[in-house]
């Protein structure tokens, strides 16, 4: 049975959890990012994600966020948490496909995952084929080939979620390189546009929902998110990109995650 | 040799359904362009954009099939590392990274269009596998043998259309070299790959005739590596020279002599270049003089080997 909107939203707060949790106790990891993907990963693992539905990450470093929703949906053992990046781990500090099953990709390089979701759905037509990418991802050359590729082979069946949270490594993605109007870059291959707010899950169950139904072009739906979200003093700071929180702020942020 | 590769992806379309093949904007150069015509729905172009060519690849690796990429070897390999590394070769999926125009062949081109690099960087892929065909017939058979070996695999293929010296019947095995030919008694192996063993063949020709008994290895496997037949033919000999037309840093003999100074103390010769560029010319030819890697080049090396063998 499907979850309802306010289970999901306590649900986004338990992966809110595990994560700082998670980074805290690696004493490594990148919360920034995790943060910010939490509403998109949990509406997609517990809405949509069935046996011929396939999900790729790109932005693969923020796995925490992704081992979290894994764990909280039940597919892999909510204990393999605490052991994140640690010698043999399969949870690595960016998910590999033979370490861990049940993803369908190796990521972390940033730019590749979009094209290994297109090339997988160009030949799985029956099924949907999801792939969440950053922001800042959106300089590699990589993803713009996939971006062409996905158009002209008119992958329907492939839905792109940007996780539009306007921070990369070393500032803001429009110091660092901006991206234009990445809206209208899209339109402009003929990819089907949606742009929304990505921690409302009604709101991208709904988006989903509709690109779904799109019958001729890929889709690509601009989730609008905040860096960090939800622990006050990392939303919107570049600093906590790849930073694990000290004693102090852990136990700052977790009384925050309540 | 490029049209033995045309030729088995063409068998390979008929008896494989998984077989697809992608190709960044060189069809017709990389002879995967009659595949196309025959089967539109298993060929995809994706411009001339390499990295897409590997990662969309390995997509469809990830969705059940056996994805045969092509380009220049400059180009992928050479701009892809990446992507094989982490899409294909981390994730143990069976793409096919076939580099034509590999070596000298593109001459005329210059030395961003010869790629001499191209074995050393694949064969420290974990998973990879790489063949090095050397004519018509060894290439139409890797390329059969690396369809069905469900492994990351690198296929390198000459631009020109180099001498045919294995035979159409012969079994070829991944991980197996071949003795192309073996002398009496012989004091020294000559192990190459790729078009450069007909020189290699020439080169024991003349060697016989003025006395001197060789074998010639078709090593044409660089990884996993033979080392039984290379450990053999050290014991045998007791000497050993590699041909190859690749940088000679990382590529067929760093390989042969990591294998031998394990096991054996024999001297060794290396064929092929040394840390250098190429450049233009109108003909391979020319480039394999002037980069000393003609029959006449393996001749001296092996009349080398043999004076420090016997110092």
């Amino acid at each position: 049975m499907k979850k309802t909107i306010e289970e999901l939203q306590q649900i986004s707060l338990q992966v809110r959890r595990d994560i700082i949790e998670m980074i805290y106790k690696a004493g490594s990891g990148h919360p920034g990012g995790s943060l910010s993907a939490v509403e998109i990963l949990v509406s997609l693992y517990f809405e949509f994600m069935e046996k011929d539905d396939h999900f790729f990450l790109s932005n693969g470093h923020v796995c925490p966020a992704l081992y979290s929703v894994m764990a909280e949906k039940g597919l892999i053992d909510k204990k393999l948490l605490s052991t994140y990046t640690e010698l043999g781990s399969s949870l690595q500090g960016h998910p590999e496909i033979y370490k861990l099953e049940g993803i369908e990709n190796t990521s972390g390089p940033l730019g590749l995952g979009l094209a290994q979701a297109a090339g997988f759905a160009a030949i799985k037509k029956d099924s949907y084929v999801y792939c969440m990418t950053s922001d800042g991802e959106h300089d590699e050359g990589n993803h713009w080939e996939a971006v062409m590729f996905a158009a002209k082979y008119k992958l329907k069946n492939l839905i792109q979620i940007i996780d539009r949270n306007r921070i990369q490594i070393e500032g803001t993605v429009e110091e660092i390189m901006p991206l234009g109007n990445l809206i209208g870059r899209y339109r402009s291959f003929n990819w089907k546009v949606f742009e929304i707010d990505g921690h409302n899950i009604k709101e991208i169950i709904e988006t989903v929902d509709e690109a779904k139904k799109e019958k001729e072009n890929p889709s690509v739906i601009v989730a609008n998110t905040v860096f960090g979200k939800d622990i006050s003093f990392m939303e919107g700071n570049p600093d906590w990109h790849a930073r694990a929180p000290n004693k102090e702020e852990f136990e700052k942020a977790m009384e925050e995650l309540k | 040799m490029r049209d033995g590769f045309g030729e088995a992806l063409i068998e390979l379309g008929k008896t494989n359904p998984d077989v697809v093949v992608l190709t960044a904007d060189l069809a017709d150069s990389t002879r995967v362009k009659e595949f196309a015509e025959t089967f539109p729905d298993r060929f995809f172009q994706v411009g001339v954009a390499e990295q897409a060519l590997v990662t969309v690849a390995a997509g469809m690796a990830k969705a059940g099939k056996i994805p045969f990429t092509t380009s220049y070897a400059v180009f992928s390999p050479g701009r892809t590392l990446e992507q094989i590394k982490v899409t294909a070769a981390l994730s143990n999926l069976p793409v096919k990274i076939v580099g034509a125009h590999a070596g000298f062949g593109a001459s005329m081109y210059g030395a961003t269009h010869q790629s001499l690099e191209d074995i050393a960087m694949m064969r420290v892929i974990p998973n990879m596998v790489v063949e090095v065909p050397g004519d018509f017939n060894e290439t139409k058979k890797a390329t059969h043998a690396i369809a069905e070996n469900g492994k990351p695999s690198y296929l390198r293929l000459a631009r020109q259309d180099s001498e045919v010296f294995t035979d159409e019947k012969s079994k070829y095995e991944i991980g197996k070299a071949d003795i192309l030919m073996k002398g009496k008694d012989p004091q020294v192996a000559i192990i190459g790959c790729g078009p450069i063993l007909a020189g290699a063949l020439a080169a024991a020709k003349e060697l016989k005739d003025i006395g001197i008994e060789t074998m010639v290895i078709n090593n044409h496997t660089i990884k996993p590596i033979d080392d039984i037949a290379i450990t053999n033919a050290a014991r045998i000999c007791g000497a050993i020279v590699t041909v190859e037309e690749h940088q000679v840093m990382g590529g067929l003999g760093s390989t042969v002599a990591e294998v031998v100074v394990q096991g054996h103390n024999v001297p060794m010769e290396f064929i092929g270049v040394r840390d250098s560029f190429g450049e233009s010319a109108k003909t391979y030819q020319e480039l394999w003089k002037k980069y000393k890697l003609t029959s006449g080049d393996i001749v001296e090396a092996v009349k080398k080997v043999i004076f420090r063998k016997n110092s």
